[in-house]
């Protein structure tokens, strides 16, 4: 141990303090183990807490008929059934005994007037399956958990930057980083880190997701040897919001829609009869947003590129009680009443399928002492995300990591040690910028692989679009040796961001190489040069790892679907 | 297209003053707007707390032509071209320009004893509508501490040591009506809490971005409970005789 870092020791160290990294650190703080909780900002205030309109768990509060089974079966149908069955499985039987664990902690959901907890509809679930609290759950969600964390001596780290897994050998023996507050390098050994660090939003522009979401988790996950997979799975959210340009991007949630909201086109016509005369507006995300895209293509669009969403005809007593953020966020800052007209919206970059591959259920990466849990963890969705399946998604595997860690912790004879090697050499990385040469400007390049990712890895793809955009991204990162930083280490934005550039840029080559195999359109992922499904593609997921000379993609089998299982699938298509 | 005047707080613990920035103006732009694009074209040392621009999280907190406000919900227009000038939270000690030590917060949250249900009662509960409404609007709170900001008590009179300050009269509220709760908080709120230092100036209610009746719905109701528990003569006579032992409050 160095004298030029602070030093810290747990048994798990959870990264990340949104609903994963929170019931995750819950779960081990219960199996008896010290642990430590560290977040990029403020407790409370990671991306989770804009999670708008629920939490999907078939508690069949309002459709009796409602089950584990049907949950199971819209989940996989959703994915393209590239997911992990396994996962889903789990998932769909334990969400329930998660929503009302919540509300034991003090949560509190809408009711019905029988005093259950009230559930609405959302895109592509059978049954009204969403537990709620108007349209701000995840503020819910994320205080409750953070009142139950710091209650059940859980350590709390705010405002510390982890860049760097640390490894004894090839097992897991912490993390390092830096305090962002005056820039004062940390090392915390640990038996077991838990990834829980969302996703990577941020390297698109137009997007709905913080600051924090640049990834960093998942491309430390890489950086010490783990499979990522699914990662050219990224899903746009087909309503964002359009105008003015500063707020271009912002989540419009989908209960809006779940409310009775309808999307019409520039000449007044509800478009979604002619893509899904079914579902109508409640279509799966990948569907509805590819529709909107298809109107503006059509020369249909609203005068900002998007189409018109309304809800006004549900009166405004109504939206303002169910949908009070929707209502307030419009009226403050586009100068929108949605109580008496319509929305102008368009898709915008919301979540990722892909990331960290882990064991089913335990949320193991494939190192040793490396769990992941939550959006940065693969294999749940597949190729497309429901809505509210990510809030149940952070619950759920959250706990088990935690669990899983804890244990795992325990089996762990002696400290691994750190190796103030590793230490000091992220720490000239992490200091670069500040060398005379540094030329290049953080938030440049960051503007130029968002642009990179939004012309060639947006919702209609290529191979020669795909093949492009992936040269611009390896040119980026051989500018991104040179980013440049000025002023102190003392809470500096600028010099932070080149350690943000460089995880985005790894993801975004990421995205591409696996984008460029996947030669079908599946879910999120819509190659206009392979427009249909291809079976072979159906059985298979992307993997991608370091290797010795870089980036490597190869594949890996879908599980198979047992026979019980491939039932609920049938019965219910 | 126009440009913004925005004076910014430069400093830290050392010292600092204000500086003068030229911002081009686009439509609909908040003052977070501006303070990225001095980061990103100006001076990236500029320091400020952000999250979702949403004004869901809380983050961007600052004070806005003296005015505890959220920088991500606080356009440009209406300052009608006049400058802009942004400071720190006052109440809070400096870390650098716009970023200040907020960690007491977290601390007294760590103080007020959590949800705590019967043992016994594991639900899943039934808990009617009416039951559960009025406490939605202390749920909403985004933790943004610009009622600490703004609390007399906290900011002119250095009363962190005396009082918790209406974000956790507003917690506190939410726990004691939970119908679920069993644990009474009257107790610290007339000790640590220091209820009895709020003089209902309401200001705390004029800066809530979440619009909660911080004074009205939470810390007077609050005060009845803790008048109605210490300084009720019945009740007072019922304590001579059954001890400590005491029933819920409203």
């Amino acid at each position: 141990m160095a004298d030029w870092y602070e030093a810290r020791r747990y048994d798990v160290l959870v990264i990340g303090a949104g609903g994963a990294g929170l019931r995750a650190a819950i779960a081990a703080a219960e199996a008896g183990v010290k642990v430590g909780l560290v977040c990029k900002s403020l407790l409370g205030k990671a991306h989770t807490v804009m999670a708008e309109g629920g939490i999907a768990a078939a508690l069949g509060n309002l459709d009796p008929n409602d089950n584990w089974e049907v949950h199971f079966a819209d989940t996989m149908r959703g994915g393209q059934r590239i997911n992990d069955y396994r996962m889903v499985e789990i998932f769909a039987k334990e969400a329930p005994e998660r929503v009302y664990e919540l509300e034991r902690w003090g949560g509190l959901f809408d009711r019905t007037p029988e005093g259950k907890i009230l559930q609405r509809p959302f895109g592509a679930h059978t049954y009204r399956r969403l537990c709620h609290v108007g349209d701000r759950t995840g503020l819910e969600l994320i205080r409750t958990l953070q009142d139950r964390a710091v209650h059940s001596g859980v350590e709390v780290l705010m405002e510390v930057t982890l860049s760097r897994l640390l490894k004894d050998g090839d097992r897991i023996a912490g993390a390092f980083g830096y305090r962002r507050e005056d820039g004062r390098f940390i090392a915390i050994g640990a038996k077991a880190v838990i990834l829980a660090t969302g996703g990577w939003g941020k390297v698109y522009k137009v997007t709905s997701n913080s600051w924090e979401c640049t990834g960093d988790g998942c491309a430390m996950a890489y950086e010490a040897g783990a499979e990522l997979m699914d990662m050219e799975m990224v899903q746009f959210h087909p309503t964002g919001m359009v105008w003015p340009p500063g707020v271009r991007g912002i989540l419009v949630t989908e209960a809006v829609r779940g409310e009775g909201g309808i999307l019409r086109n520039a000449k007044g016509e509800r478009f979604m009869q002619t893509y899904d005369p079914k579902k109508l507006e409640l279509s799966s995300r990948d569907v509805v947003s590819r529709s909107i895209y298809k109107e503006v293509e059509a020369g249909r669009g609203s005068p900002h590129g998007g189409a018109f969403l309304d809800v006004s005809h549900r009166g405004a007593e109504y939206i303002k009680k169910k949908l009070p953020s929707m209502y307030e966020q419009f009226l403050k800052l586009a100068d929108v009443d949605i109580t008496k007209g319509p929305m102008e919206v368009a898709p915008t970059i919301h979540y990722v399928m892909g990331g960290v591959r882990v064991a089913p259920g335990e949320g193991a990466s494939t190192v040793p002492g490396l769990f992941a849990a939550g959006e940065v963890a693969a294999g749940l969705h597949g190729a497309n995300r429901l809505g509210g399946n990510s809030l149940s998604d952070l619950v759920v595997f959250g706990k088990r990591a935690g669990e899983h860690a804890a244990r795992y912790a325990k089996g762990v004879d002696g400290d691994p040690r750190i190796d103030d090697g590793q230490a000091d050499e992220e720490r000239r990385l992490l200091l670069r910028p500040f060398d005379s040469g540094s030329t290049e400007n953080p938030y440049e390049l960051h503007a130029e692989l968002q642009e990179a990712m939004g012309t060639h890895a947006g919702i209609a793809r290529t191979g020669e679009g795909l093949r492009a955009g992936l040269d611009k991204i390896l040119s980026l990162q051989e500018r991104a040796e040179r980013m440049r930083a000025a002023g102190s280490l003392l809470y500096n934005p600028g010099w932070h961001a080149c350690r943000d550039v460089r995880f985005m840029l790894i993801l975004c080559e990421a995205i591409f190489r696996a984008a460029i195999e996947r030669t079908e359109s599946r879910g999120a992922h819509w190659r206009l040069d392979f427009p249909d499904q291809d079976a072979g593609w159906g059985r298979k997921n992307l993997v991608v790892q370091r290797g010795d000379r870089g980036m490597t993609v190869s594949t890996r089998s879908v599980p198979e679907v047992p026979p019980q299982l491939a039932r609920l699938l049938e019965a219910t298509a | 297209m126009t440009d913004a005047t925005l004076h910014v707080f430069r400093g830290d613990k050392t010292g600092g003053d204000l500086r003068t920035y030229q911002v081009p103006v686009t439509e609909g732009m908040v003052v977070l707007d501006a303070i990225h694009y001095i980061q990103q074209h100006e001076d990236s040392t500029l320091a400020c707390r952000w999250n979702c621009k949403a004004a869901k999280c809380g983050s961007c907190s600052a004070e806005v032509n003296g005015k505890p406000r959220l920088m991500c919900k606080t356009r440009l227009d209406q300052f009608m071209g006049s400058p802009v000038t942004v400071r720190p939270l006052a109440a809070f000690p400096l870390i650098k320009d716009l970023v200040t030590d907020v960690s007491w917060n977290y601390r007294v949250n760590q103080e007020i004893p959590p949800f705590t249900p019967a043992r016994d009662d594991t639900g899943p509960w039934r808990m009617y509508p009416e039951d559960v409404d009025r406490m939605f609007e202390f749920r909403r709170c985004i933790e943004c501490f610009l009622c600490q900001d703004v609390c007399h008590v906290l900011r002119e009179h250095d009363g962190t040591s005396r009082y918790y300050g209406p974000r956790f009269m507003v917690r506190i509220a939410g726990l004691e009506m939970h119908p679920k709760d069993t644990v009474s908080r009257a107790h610290l709120l007339r000790g640590r809490g220091g209820i009895g230092f709020c003089n209902i100036t309401k200001c705390c209610e004029e800066v809530c971005p979440e619009e909660i009746h911080i004074t009205d719905n939470a810390i007077i109701p609050l005060k009845e409970r803790v008048a109605d528990e210490y300084f009720d003569p019945w009740r007072a006579l019922l304590r001579a005789f059954r001890g400590r032992r005491e029933p819920r409050g409203t």
